[in-house]
């Protein structure tokens, strides 16, 4: 189907991007294909060891019901629960959330962070592809007409090791994020030294952001507030952000420090247990 | 486009209907069912006031396709009376003067009734952090938080007498 109709056809997930913009006249949409009646697409599978696989389709909801995942990947759970109101939850997706490419996304940086990989299937086969890589501009990603997004899988969370995802936003809940960010950390058996991170930012470029540089900061050194302001410093230069109604900016420079440092103590915390 | 056929269990009663495939479940319960108590206040999923339950979830119908809906179970506004006996919480909203023009009050009470009826002791923070996704534009909100934390009592100490 989606092959067919080529560019006129969009994958319909939890609907809450898609049927919107239809609906406003801003996506030409000519066919929908629901694939939320796709078992691979609507699973979530905890293995043995550790690691997940999420469908694109999932929900935000579905997966913060699970408690399993909510223990083991706390940082997800972070943002599928920060992911519009109940309502929306109930039928937005992860998979829904990449796809639509947005770069403020709020399930982005924490898939970056956590470093998932997306499995894409289409006429060509199938591939993988790491979720840093997958968005090339705003509402535009590496998806070729007729491929789709079939689920996400993560790496089993390491020994000592804690996420975190936060964002600002001018109200309480409800509003599109004027910078997010998720740090993964990775912590000495003792929990007094970095052994890795990942860091990833959003709403600060055209697409949302894995910043090397910040997590390089941390590796090999102690767990310090000097450290970390190391580590936010690095965020601060990778990002470009813009001025619009959301914020200007100068504070989004700003914003970026505060949730950098905020999401490592916060990961920290996790890691410690 | 010709029209689809669905098939949906609607406030207990299965339902046939025909639906365009680009028509959501909020324009095909209003216009092919004549159900009108689910409104429409934005139609693009940030006011509530067309929420209904679908396979036990609180979803807003606008940003559902009334297609998705076939071999659904869905509870509307006109789904919470049991025959002339008010809803604890539609009865509250009325003691607590809990609505104005009452656009958004079917999707409050939609909303708040999937809250109590899965989590019995919710307290105000816990409404007002569910209730987010529900706007409303004259009250100022506190009454109808009022009337949510009324209702809550009155359905706990019903629970409690059975
Ligand atoms: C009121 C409201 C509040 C919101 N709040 C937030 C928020 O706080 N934070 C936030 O990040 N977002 C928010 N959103 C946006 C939206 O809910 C999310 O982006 C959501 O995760 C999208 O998921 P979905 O399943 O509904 O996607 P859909 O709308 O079904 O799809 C989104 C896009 O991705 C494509 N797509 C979906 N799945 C696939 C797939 N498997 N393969 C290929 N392409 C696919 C679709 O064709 C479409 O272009 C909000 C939306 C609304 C209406
Ligand atoms: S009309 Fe559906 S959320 Fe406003
Ligand atoms: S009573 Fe008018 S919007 Fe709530």
């Amino acid at each position: 189907m989606l092959a067919k109709h080529g560019a006129a056809a969009r994958v319909l997930a939890g609907g809450t991007d898609l049927i919107i913009q239809a609906r406003e006249g801003r996506r030409d949409v000519a066919v929908m294909v629901d694939v939320k009646g796709i078992a691979e697409a609507t699973q979530l599978s905890l293995a043995g060891d550790g690691a997940l696989r999420i469908g694109a389709a999932t929900s935000c909801s579905a997966i913060y019901h699970n408690k399993d995942v909510a223990k083991a990947f706390p940082a997800l759970i972070d943002s599928a629960s920060l992911i519009g109101s109940v309502q929306i939850q109930a039928r937005a997706s992860i998979g829904g959330n990449l796809c639509n490419s947005g770069p403020a996304g709020d399930s982005i940086p924490t898939l970056i962070a956590l470093g998932a990989a997306c499995h894409i299937a289409g006429p060509a086969g199938e591939r993988t592809v790491p979720v840093e890589e997958f968005c090339t501009g705003p509402s535009r990603n590496v998806l070729q007409n007729g491929e789709m997004l079939v689920s996400i899988s993560f790496p089993a969370p390491a020994a000592h090791s804690g996420a975190a995802f936060e964002r600002f936003i001018p109200r309480n809940e409800m509003d599109i994020a004027v910078v997010n960010a998720c740090s993964n950390v990775t912590l000495s058996a003792d929990g007094q030294t970095f052994t890795a991170a990942r860091i990833a930012i959003g709403a600060v470029a055209p697409t949302p952001l894995y910043v090397p540089a910040a997590g390089a900061a941390l590796v090999g050194q102690p767990v310090s507030d000097a450290t970390i302001a190391k580590a936010c410093e690095a965020a601060q230069a990778a990002a470009t952000p813009i001025t619009d109604m959301r914020g200007s900016v100068e504070q989004r420079h700003h914003l970026v420090g505060v949730l950098v440092r905020r999401t490592i103590n916060k990961a920290v915390k996790r890691a410690r247990g | 486009m010709s029209k689809r056929i669905v098939s949906a269990t609607i406030n207990g009663e299965v339902n046939e209907f025909l639906v365009e495939p680009y028509h959501t479940l909020l324009e095909a319960l209003r216009n092919e069912l004549g159900l009108t108590g689910s409104k429409e206040g934005c139609g693009n999923g940030n006011c509530g006031a067309c929420n209904v339950v679908m396979n036990g979830q609180l979803v807003n119908s606008c940003c559902v396709l009334g297609v998705e809906a076939n071999g659904a179970t869905i509870t509307t506004i006109e789904g919470v009376a049991e025959g002339e006996q008010l809803h604890p919480l539609q009865q509250q909203f009325l003691e607590d003067a809990a609505l104005q023009c009452g656009i958004c009050t079917p999707g409050f009470i939609v909303a708040a009734k999937q809250l109590l009826e899965t989590e019995q002791d919710a307290d105000e923070e816990r409404m007002r952090h569910f209730l987010a996704g529900n706007l409303c534009r004259c009250t100022g909100y506190d009454k109808i938080i009022k009337a949510v934390i009324n209702a809550r009592d009155v359905m706990r100490s019903t629970a409690g007498a059975r």
